[in-house]
């Protein structure tokens, strides 16, 4: 319930990224602002501050005010307001890669597992091919290679800087991760008694398909689901981290924390407090994923009913 | 005393006069040959000769600061170390490897920049139709395996340049039969200089027969790309498998993206001072694995001697404070820039070209780059103490020698009267710290003058080859240009002219794609005039580099200095100016 209370903040909070933005820091996130000032304790200071020794320059830190209240990033931009916007980009992308994923792995695990023979194989062994790739390596050789020429099948073209160039590509890597388990799933209760019957009722394949075994798979995929948005926004962050994710002057996380490898030595605070954030969110991911097992999964909650009365 | 002592002296002045006069008159009367030069001659010129012996004696062999390892952190080791292959980046350790006819003077300060003989016994004049010119190469000079330096040798080099890849074998089509060796891969493979390179290995003469005119041959002769190897030297990149050394040093290992070390060269004898003087350190060895902020770190804990890499930002200001006796700044002619593609909308029109130059406000983006320190704003394409460098600036807020202030209402109005507001621009950026904070910068100032921009990060080693290829239409990107030696052409001709601007290629260094035939006939009659009448040259390349900057193809940002960063240890630290120079760290002492 408190992973719930907590996505849930840190949902609104990105929600109100604008908000925040523009009427609480007056502040642009996206725009440089190297020149700027901002007036602490009544004294007016640059965003950027030059170094006494005159070699380099340091942006200022958290003010704990309105204005610039976790302090500056390189260009001069507010990064609390940047990491309430880079949030929104992350979980926008590691919900949509995982409804993009978990959409096909569902509908390629339904047709394989259902199908049998030849198309299960045909599925089943490109599946193999996709899963024989580590995540991270297919899913930077893609974005290199996208990100140069964006994305164009037939009449969907993606921009290059485009977020749903992230979304597509994470999404398209987890497939097989979600679609294993959901063949597997559909093989095991086309087997059960109720399907039994109902093949020997004369029942369609298409109500056999949408009525008997979609309704007892689906319990697993959305167990999966919280499970697959905390490996998005992982992969997300990871990619962006890498430059080949979420194009600047968007921000995501991943984003902040690679523009925050710039001042780490001396402002801290900006891969830091980015890398808190994706901590917290994929914490309670995780364990809301795990409630969402315990409350779906029947098996679970027996588990659970024992395991209290053996404490008591 | 002191009177007795005075007179003691004037007889002994006396005696040793007369003793004098008596050897000299003994010499006049002398069966010298007819013709020979007079004792007293000959006497000065053992004398000059044992100066000028002195003046290259090796003044390592007795020194107490000979030996030791040099360790060198460099996270952006360049792409080989073969010195045909690798353009620019391992050129200031391939200088201590290799050597050619010709180098810059290997000395600290302008005088750095000056060509000296190196490989070769003097520099020659050529014919005066400016078309021969005859070398004789310094006999004696070994490779590491032994062998000893020919005149084919050089030959053998300069053709090996036309059959291994790349686009630097056009330093050499003006070349008899260079042109032909240039025109494609296939006939660089089979290239044959019989007729551009005639080499007598008896008389050690090496004549090169150019096609036309080139004032800054002699220039491309002391780049490393003719750094000579065994003529018998297969033609393809030597990969890991170091390359036979002239030079005081030679490579032992090489492990990519890991070490490379570098010991004495056994057949190593000092021949000039001026152009290869022998090194300080036994052994340099590089540390390739590791990321400019640990290097830094290490530099400053003394577990490395120097960071090759550029300082990061933000440890610029601890360094100078702390450890301000081991940091050195020295300027260089490299130009940073943005590059604006004249050739694709909203580029192709001046004006907007001109309106982003009028709006950029230099002054922050020095500041992104580490300072006034290490960054001279500039507006033009030439940089200052620069042949030809007239201090020019039209794009300023008060158009004059210098920037002062961004215009905004300038470039506001040159965007509108182009009528291309709206429109889409891309930033073709890389995911380094300097080129990132600067293509973010340009998207903010886009935005505000009415673009649409936004940034494409590709990879170091994609983007450069990206950007160079006009078929993909880079708009807008980062970019500097370090000349390959000082002329103005080098800038002016090959970077922002037609003679560099290949359309629909990798090779293409031009990357505004910036052609302006006017001014391209300017350029033409510039070059020949640098042999007939250099003043005029001068002249001319100053109203060139005004004509190329009133058009505009980049937007010029600043000259960057170097900041060298050195052990507590390292002692006689000095800088050479020319391509391969940078920290002389073989001139530096350990011990």
């Amino acid at each position: 319930m408190l992973s719930l209370v907590v996505l849930l903040v840190i949902i609104i909070a990105t929600l109100l990224a604008p908000v925040y933005a523009s009427r609480i820091a007056k502040t642009d996130p996206f725009a440089s602002n190297l020149s700027g000032t901002i007036v602490i304790n009544g004294q007016t200071v640059p965003v950027i501050q030059p170094n006494p020794t005159g070699l380099g320059s340091t942006p200022i830190g958290p003010t704990w005010q309105a204005q610039y209240f976790l302090g500056a990033d390189t260009q001069g931009r507010d990064v609390a307001a940047r990491l309430l916007y880079g949030g929104r980009a992350s979980l926008i992308v590691g919900v949509a890669a995982a409804v993009v994923a978990c959409l096909i792995a569902t509908i390629i695990g339904l047709l394989a597992g259902f199908s049998g023979g030849m198309i299960d194989a045909t599925i089943s062994r490109l599946l193999d091919i996709v899963w024989a790739f580590p995540i991270y390596l297919l899913a930077i050789a893609l974005s290199t290679v996208l990100l140069v020429q964006g994305l164009s099948i037939g009449p969907i073209a993606v921009d290059p800087g485009s977020l749903w160039l992230p979304v597509i590509i994470i999404g398209f890597v987890f497939v097989p991760y979600v679609a294993r388990p959901v063949r597997g799933e559909v093989l095991s209760v086309r087997r059960r008694d109720y399907v039994e019957a109902a093949i020997a009722q004369g029942a369609r394949r298409r109500r056999l398909l949408f009525k008997e075994i979609l309704p007892n798979v689906l319990p697993s995929v959305i167990v999966i689901f919280p499970l697959m948005i905390a490996a998005c926004i992982l992969t997300e962050s990871a990619l962006s981290f890498l430059s080949i994710g979420v194009q600047p002057p968007q921000a995501s996380w991943g984003t902040i924390i690679n523009g925050g490898q710039a001042q780490l030595y001396t402002r801290p605070m900006v891969s830091i407090s980015a890398g808190l954030m994706i901590a917290i969110t994929i914490l309670v991911l995780n364990i809301l994923g795990d409630g969402v097992r315990d409350a779906l999964d029947p098996r679970a909650k027996l588990r659970l009913r024992r395991r209290g009365r053996a404490q008591a | 005393m002191t009177t007795n002592t005075t007179k003691s002296r004037s007889l002994f002045a006396l005696l040793a006069l007369a003793v004098t006069a008596c050897v000299l008159a003994a010499c006049g009367s002398s069966t010298a040959p007819q013709g020979s030069e007079p004792a007293t001659t000959a006497a000065s010129a053992d004398t000059a000769a044992t100066a000028a012996a002195d003046a290259n004696a090796d003044v390592t062999l007795d020194s107490p600061h000979r030996g030791g390892t040099m360790e060198i952190v460099w996270n952006g080791f360049g792409s080989s170390i073969d010195p045909g292959v690798d353009y620019d980046g391992n050129w200031t350790l391939l200088r201590l490897t290799n050597d050619g006819l010709l180098t810059w003077k290997r000395v600290a300060g302008p005088d750095g920049n000056t060509l000296v003989p190196n490989l070769a016994e003097e520099i020659p004049t050529p014919t005066a139709d400016g078309l021969i010119y005859t070398f004789k190469v310094r006999p004696g000079v070994k490779f590491s395996t032994g062998q000893e330096v020919k005149p084919s040798d050089f030959k053998a080099t300069i053709e090996r340049q036309f059959k291994l890849p790349g686009p630097v074998s056009s330093f050499y089509a003006v070349l008899l039969g260079g042109d032909k060796c240039a025109s494609t891969p296939k006939a660089g493979k089979k290239c044959d200089l019989s007729l551009g390179i005639v080499a007598d290995d008896a008389a050690m003469t090496l004549t090169f027969n150019l096609l036309k005119q080139d004032p800054d041959f002699l220039q491309k002769l002391a780049l490393p790309f003719a750094y000579v190897l065994p003529a018998n030297t297969p033609p393809k990149e030597t990969g890991v498998t170091p390359l036979p050394a002239t030079g005081p040093y030679m490579i032992e290992s090489f492990k990519p993206g890991e070490s490379m070390v570098m010991v004495r060269n056994p057949e190593f004898v000092q021949w000039s001072k001026d152009a290869q003087p022998n090194g300080y350190p036994d052994r340099i060895e590089y540390n390739i694995a590791i990321l400019p902020n640990a290097g830094t770190t290490q530099v400053a804990n003394g577990q490395a001697d120097w960071i090759a890499d550029q300082i990061p930002a933000d440890r610029l200001g601890e360094i100078s404070e702390k450890y301000p006796e081991q940091i050195a700044i020295n300027a260089n002619p490299q130009v940073y820039h943005m590059v604006l593609n004249a050739t694709t909308p909203p580029f192709d029109d001046v004006r907007v070209r001109q309106a982003i130059n009028y709006a950029t406000d230099r002054a922050a983006i020095v500041q992104l780059w580490g300072g006034p320190k290490l960054g001279q704003i500039t507006c033009q394409i030439l940089p200052p103490n620069f042949p030809s460098y007239e201090a020019y600036c039209p794009f300023t807020l008060n158009p004059g020698p210098t920037w002062s202030a961004p215009d905004m209402p300038k470039a506001q109005q040159l965007v509108d009267a182009s009528g291309t507001k709206g429109q889409k621009v891309v930033i073709i950026s890389t995911p380094d710290e300097v080129t990132t904070a600067v293509s973010l910068y340009f998207v903010s100032l886009l935005k505000q003058l009415g673009y649409e921009a936004s940034i494409k990060t590709l990879q170091s080693g994609v983007q450069y080859t990206y950007v160079q290829d006009s078929a993909n239409k880079a708009q807008m990107s980062m970019s500097y240009w370090y000349p390959d030696y000082p002329a103005p052409a080098d800038f002016l001709d090959i970077v922002v002219g037609c003679g560099g601007y290949h359309e629909n290629s990798t090779a293409n260094p031009n990357l505004s794609m910036f052609c302006d035939p006017a001014i391209d006939a300017k350029t033409k009659a510039a070059e020949q005039m640098q042999l007939t009448d250099p003043a005029a040259a001068v002249a001319m390349w100053t109203e060139i580099d005004k004509l190329v900057t009133d058009a505009a193809p980049w937007v010029p940002l600043f000259v960057a200095s170097n900041l060298d960063f050195v052990s507590s240890r390292v002692g006689n630290y000095q800088s050479n100016p020319s391509v391969v120079g940078g920290f002389m760290f073989e001139q530096a002492w350990v011990q």
